[in-house]
């Protein structure tokens, strides 16, 4: 397959184009850049922006790792890590830090990020005030006259009915004090390590046609208000692999007597402590 | 104790493998060929090349054995092959005035010069199953002479040349391309009717249904219905004049609708417009209702507030192959977001029942 389509799949035209939406974007932190998506060969809603984004950035000395669920395993993740492999013939890794561009759905890996790397998220929706206001044409007037009022009265009206912010994933955020922006479905535990990373994070939305960016060390803000501060949340267990106390967690459900057990969703992380030695309640040692 | 989630790559392996073998169904039962499939399942081979967006009939054929039949798949196949394909340049405009018609009908009129030609059509068949067709061997033939395609004069001209219709502007812009360029709104008329010629059948055909029955009511009258095939030239610019690089079937629908007229201008008939490529009648029919619904404020219309007289509700919402992706993503892992929503819903019921016994013992 190499031999028939170009490095990375792309025509070289189209990953210009990109790259020029992806260079506006960094320049513009948070501001959604249109581009002329294409059709890739899997359907839209399975990460094609991020594709074409991560196509756009790879070159052959490029280390990649995908994940999805925060997991290098799931099938989606294992779809797009082979598509790279047969048209960009790069090398791949599940080591977070060998990486040189990590595409994401859903996580952000736990292992600190570094100068030079690349994460690449998939994106479905994103308009942070799409379902507020389901016009693209309004919510792009909105962004201009940064007129966010709606999305303070939306969390101000959860914390009056729930008593706090009821979104748990997708939570809004603010880019350098300007543009409201989609930090794609990620859970809100993952949000605090948006602000100040040392890589660059890109943001391709395929079927939506946009892309925007966070150049390192952005500051990013998750919206909340000074007697309701923004609060990331995690399962309330240890890791029972690797008794990790400070990750994002998988809750497994494994009879039907409601037995459960709690497990690192970053599967590169866990393994990585419990090689190191940690083990956690159902772990067995390395 | 271990999370058995391994083995993702041999699962899609085996999956992929399964499924071929399902798409070949029973080995004692002839394979299909493709040339069969583009011979006498056209109207399917019709839809994918208009969905598509790519004239290719031995190409969708293919892709509908390949998609098991599955038609927006089949697109699907189609539209990710046609994003590869070079482009070294674009037609002419075709002109469908020189269309050689196998079928052209009006509605409007009894007769029109150039006739009634009814050409090959379900219009007046009763449905009733044809038990013979599960006897194979039968080869129909129609009586008569062998089909001549004629030229005949567009329906509406006629209505034009009294003023009686409202006059399209001419132009020489050139047209954007959705494919190319990301669809911004407002978008002009030609790339609305870029994104409802490769907009999905039964969305455009539910949304031109929706007008007729009074939401966005624009009293169509099929002006002209006309099929057949059109010259696709191009100007070579090494010969500096245009040539003839092939030929495609079109069918295209022109309506023929009510106009109230306004103080500056006496009452007139306004047009929709359809165009597909090949046969594929319903839905250049739809395609002219909902055109001339999305066209309410050029023609100094109210907006009724109507689905089908939304621009941005109806080319964001045409596209099948957007539309099935996103839909049927969402069958793929989303596990991390639900043991989001999992630990916030335990949160809040939580607090809610310890506010609620906190409530009771405060009453006892």
């Amino acid at each position: 397959m190499t031999d028939d389509y170009n490095f990375a799949y792309l025509d070289e035209e189209t990953k210009r184009m990109i790259r020029r939406a992806i260079l506006k974007g960094v320049a513009i932190p948070g501001y959604q850049v249109p581009f002329a998506s294409r059709e890739m060969p899997m359907p839209y809603g399975w990460g094609t922006g991020g594709v074409q984004v991560t196509a756009a950035c790879l070159t052959p000395e490029d280390v990649l790792k995908v994940i999805d669920q925060g997991a290098d395993d799931t099938t989606n993740a294992v779809s797009i890590r082979k598509f790279f492999q047969r048209t960009a013939g790069v090398k791949v890794t599940e080591a977070t830090a060998e990486a040189s561009l990590i595409q994401t759905r859903h996580r952000i890996p736990e292992a600190a990020l570094t100068e030079g790397q690349i994460v690449v998220f998939q994106v479905p929706i994103p308009e942070p005030l799409r379902f507020l206001e389901p016009r693209e044409t309004e919510t792009r007037k909105m962004h201009e006259l940064e007129e966010y009022g709606l999305m303070h009265v939306k969390l101000y009206e959860d914390i009056a009915r729930h008593g706090q912010i009821a979104t748990a994933y997708d939570y809004p955020v603010k880019v350098e004090g300007r543009y409201v922006m989609d930090p794609s479905p990620i859970p809100k535990f993952d949000n605090p390590k948006l602000d100040g990373s040392p890589a660059l994070m890109l943001f391709g939305a395929g079927r939506e046609q946009r892309i925007y960016a966070l150049p390192p060390y952005t500051k990013v803000v998750s919206l909340d208000f000074e007697d309701h501060p923004f609060e990331p949340s995690k399962a309330d267990h240890d890791c029972d692999l690797c008794a990790a106390s400070d990750t994002y967690l998988d809750e497994v459900i494994m009879d039907d007597q409601g037995g459960r057990m709690f497990v690192c969703s970053d599967t590169d992380h866990c393994r990585c402590r419990r090689e190191a030695g940690h083990v956690g309640r159902l772990g067995v040692a390395a | 104790m271990y999370v058995a989630v391994k083995g993702g790559e041999r699962a899609i392996d085996n999956a992929h493998a399964w499924l071929a073998e399902e798409r070949r169904g029973d080995p004692s039962v002839p394979e299909l060929g493709v040339a069969q499939i583009r011979e006498q399942l056209a109207l399917s081979v019709n839809r994918v090349m208009a969905e598509g967006s790519l004239y290719d009939p031995d190409l969708a054929a293919l892709a509908i054995k390949q998609a098991r039949g599955d038609l927006i798949e089949a697109v699907f196949l189609i539209r990710a092959y046609r994003t590869t394909l070079p482009r070294f340049g674009a037609s002419q405009p075709v002109d469908t005035g020189a269309m050689d018609c196998l079928r052209r009908v009006s509605a409007t009129f009894k007769d029109v010069p150039g006739g009634q030609v009814l050409g090959p059509t379900f219009d007046y068949t009763h449905r009733l199953l044809d038990f013979k067709l599960m006897a194979e061997g039968e080869l129909p033939v129609a009586p008569g002479e062998p089909v001549q395609p004629v030229q005949v004069p567009h329906v509406t001209g006629f209505l034009n040349r009294d003023g009686l219709i409202q006059q399209e502007p001419e132009s020489d812009a050139v047209p954007g391309d959705l494919t190319r360029e990301p669809l911004e709104l407002p978008a002009s008329r030609a790339l609305r009717l870029q994104s409802l010629a490769r907009g999905d059948e039964g969305f455009v055909l539910g949304m031109a249904y929706s007008t007729q029955r009074g939401y966005a009511r624009n009293h169509a009258f099929v002006g002209e219905l006309r099929i057949g095939t059109c010259c696709v030239e191009m100007e070579i610019p090494e010969l500096g004049f245009a040539v003839e690089i092939g030929e495609v079937e079109l069918t295209e629908c022109e309506t023929v609708n009510q106009f109230k007229g306004s103080k500056t201008e006496p009452p007139q008939f306004t047009r929709g417009y359809g165009l597909t490529f090949a046969q594929n009648e319903r839905k250049a029919i739809s395609m002219a209702l909902v055109d001339r619904a999305l066209r309410w404020r050029e023609l100094g219309e109210d907006n009724s507030g109507a689905a089908a007289q939304d621009e941005e509700f109806v080319l964001m919402h045409s596209d099948n192959i957007q539309a099935t992706g996103f839909l049927e993503h969402i069958k793929l892992p989303h596990y991390v977001d639900f043991q989001s929503e999992l630990e916030l819903v335990r949160k809040i019921r939580a607090e809610a029942m310890a506010a609620n016994i906190a409530q009771q013992e405060a009453a006892e």
